[in-house]
């Protein structure tokens, strides 16, 4: 029941903050309660005895990527920013589908047969010295090692194009 | 679990690949002729072809990965992609004023993310094949930074493309709630052993799945980002563009719908065959309006997404290889196609109105008549390699018993002779009405060359490529 309860608040606040990271006309508002959205998300990790996605989740998100958002959006001149309209002329049709969506999306999850119970249970990760984060390492670096290996060279791509994109114009 | 050599030996071009864009990136660094650097890809991208004939079929990394006659086809286009795209740019990038070695090197990274795409077994390994080759994309376009016109395709590309991620992050998420693996093959005996591949949950993951990768091939109705994108890239990026990521989509499409969704594949094709009549419709009606002719081109390459889907629908061996053949002729005609319109390009002038292109017969008869082949092509007017592509699509599609499909598609291919041969018309029967110089170097030169030798020999002699395309199915 008060599982339930939990889970109840924290998705009631995750669509809540969404929808209001949207809404906002003021992008540093919009910010802010993306830090709201990330903290009860990870809310929700720690009720999947996910604690390590949890740790992420706060360090990675909301202490990292939305400071650096932060001061994106304290570059930008936010007199004009406020002014302009939030949705454009087509926000209706958007909406629509969107609701559309969501009721085709959720009377389909009903029907989710139930998946098979893998390695990694419960009681295997509480059995393991070092938990959910010492799994997490060794599947990465034995099963996933391939994929990861994919996603680092993701990221080196992330930052050569960040710094060709800032560069300063070639004189010929 | 543990990965071995053999696991290794398997991706050796993937490493080589990855080490040549890593060494072009350092190079950037020491020397100050950019074009050297190109020449030095497209050396290594060589090496790395014929790494990729000498590697072992065979699975690895739990099977993930897989090197089989399908993959290196499709690598093989990549690798044709990604020379004539270097050999078209080397001039190209100092008249834009944008000479920089990261440009080599970035899209290095993106045929590494489509080679990693065509050799996925894994839904992990193909999302991230597709983000790495994305990414890089998404850059590429917006290459000339203090162009808006090109940070537009960047932005507009980029956001387009993170939303379509979200869609087959979804799929994903969806089948592996199901049936608790990303393996394409273990999903589908999964899903055949418990009877669930009537399961809507599994219909709906197999429809994110057509977005997401409708959004890579530009395939209508997700098509829109398609004619920005391509008419504000940098021209070279253009040609890449609209050859690379979509075979690379394709690839990517053709596996994971007849190894995972094999079960349920009437319901993908009957999802499928709307989009495609859709999305020849929309390129080849739209495109006519045109007066740019990179978007004009945009236009066309949604219409040749369309057809090539006629391959994936048909199926079997002889569907799939003839979309592979299809794409490989569309890899030629397409790139020789924009380097004709990047020899136009020079200091101040753009070239891209289709009314340049007035009276170019007379002042520059050759290149007017590279242009006519690539129209000829792209139109699938005999003898050129696009009448032999058209051809094998349309027989596969009747064989598979879907002539009502095939008529439409032969009806829009003869709207798009209206808009193919204007070009041609407007080369050959207008008077010329400003000097147009052309900006001629050698590596432009042999990628045009190339370019029409492909064109005109698989035309002539279709044999060649189609037995090498069958061959690598049953391989």
């Amino acid at each position: 029941m008060l599982a339930e309860i939990f889970f109840a608040y924290f998705a009631v606040v995750i669509v809540l903050t969404s929808i209001l990271v949207i809404a906002s006309r003021n992008p540093v508002h919009s910010v802010l309660w993306m830090l709201l959205l990330f903290f009860h998300i990870a809310g929700l990790y720690l009720m999947l005895d996910a604690e390590f996605l949890a740790a992420i989740q706060i360090i990675i998100y909301a202490g990292a990527i939305l400071v650096l958002f932060l001061f994106v959006v304290l570059l930008l001149n936010l007199k004009e920013e406020i002014k302009g309209r939030p949705f454009s002329r087509i926000f209706v049709i958007a909406l629509v589908l969107a609701i559309g969506m969501a009721v085709v999306i959720s009377s389909t999850m009903k029907l989710l047969p139930p998946g098979p119970v893998g390695q990694y249970s419960m009681d295997m990760i509480r059995a393991t010295k070092g938990g959910n984060s010492s799994i997490i390492g060794r599947v990465m670096y034995t099963e996933f090692l391939f994929p990861f290996e994919i996603a680092s060279t993701i990221l080196l791509v992330a930052i050569i194009g960040a710094i060709v994109l800032a560069k300063k114009r070639l004189r010929s | 679990m543990q990965s071995s050599y053999a696991d290794v030996a398997r991706i050796i071009p993937e490493i080589f690949l990855t080490s040549l864009a890593l060494l072009l990136l350092m190079m950037e660094l020491v020397t100050k002729k950019k074009e050297f650097i190109g020449f030095i890809g497209i050396i290594g991208v060589v090496i790395t072809a014929y790494l990729t004939l000498i590697t072992n079929p065979g699975r690895a990394f739990s099977d993930m990965f897989i090197v089989d006659g399908y993959s290196n086809f499709f690598k093989l286009i990549f690798y044709l992609n990604v020379i004539l795209t270097i050999l078209i740019s080397i001039r190209y990038l100092k008249i834009e004023g944008v000479n920089l070695g990261e440009y080599y090197s970035l899209i290095l990274f993106a045929t590494l993310g489509m080679m990693i795409m065509a050799s996925g077994t894994d839904l992990i390994v193909i999302y991230l094949g597709l983000e790495l080759m994305a990414l890089s994309t998404y850059v590429l376009a917006g290459f000339l930074r203090h162009e808006i016109r090109s940070n537009e395709a960047a932005l507009k590309y980029f956001l387009l493309g993170a939303f379509s991620s979200a869609f087959l992050l979804y799929g994903i998420a969806l089948t592996y709630g199901m049936t608790g693996t990303t393996n394409l093959k273990d999903i589908a005996s999964y899903v055949t052993q418990h009877g669930i591949a009537k399961n809507p949950v599994f219909t709906l993951s197999m429809i994110m799945f057509i977005i997401a990768f409708g959004f890579k091939i530009a395939a209508a109705p997700f098509h829109m980002w398609a004619p920005d994108t391509y008419e504000g890239a940098p021209t070279s990026i253009t040609a890449f563009m609209s050859v690379g990521p979509k075979a690379a989509g394709f690839a990517a499409m053709g596996r994971v719908f007849f190894d995972a969704l094999g079960p349920i594949r009437l319901d993908w094709v009957a999802v499928i065959i709307p989009i495609a009549i859709l999305t020849m419709a929309v390129g080849n009606i739209i495109a006519i309006s045109q007066t740019n002719i990179k978007r004009m081109l945009a236009y066309s390459s949604i219409a040749h997404a369309g057809y090539a889907l006629l391959g994936l629908i048909a199926g079997g061996s002889e569907g799939l290889s003839s979309m592979m053949n299809y794409l490989l002729i569309y890899a030629f005609m397409n790139v020789g196609a924009f380097a004709v319109i990047i020899m136009l390009r020079r200091e101040g002038f753009k070239g891209e109105d289709i009314d340049d292109y007035s009276g170019l017969a007379k002042r520059h008869p050759l290149a007017a008549g590279l242009m006519l082949v690539f129209m000829f092509s792209l139109t699938g007017i005999p003898p050129t390699a696009g009448f032999v592509g058209k051809f094998y699509l349309f027989m596969s599609a009747i064989r598979a018993g879907y002539t009502g499909l095939v008529i439409v598609a032969v009806i829009f291919s003869a709207i798009s002779a209206y808009f193919y041969l204007r070009i041609v018309m407007y080369m050959y029967m207008r008077e010329p009405k400003a000097e147009v110089e052309l900006s001629t170097s050698a590596p432009l030169g042999i990628a045009l060359a190339i370019t029409v030798a492909g064109v005109l020999i698989l035309g002539v002699f279709p044999s060649i490529v189609i037995h090498l395309a069958k061959a690598s199915l049953l391989g």
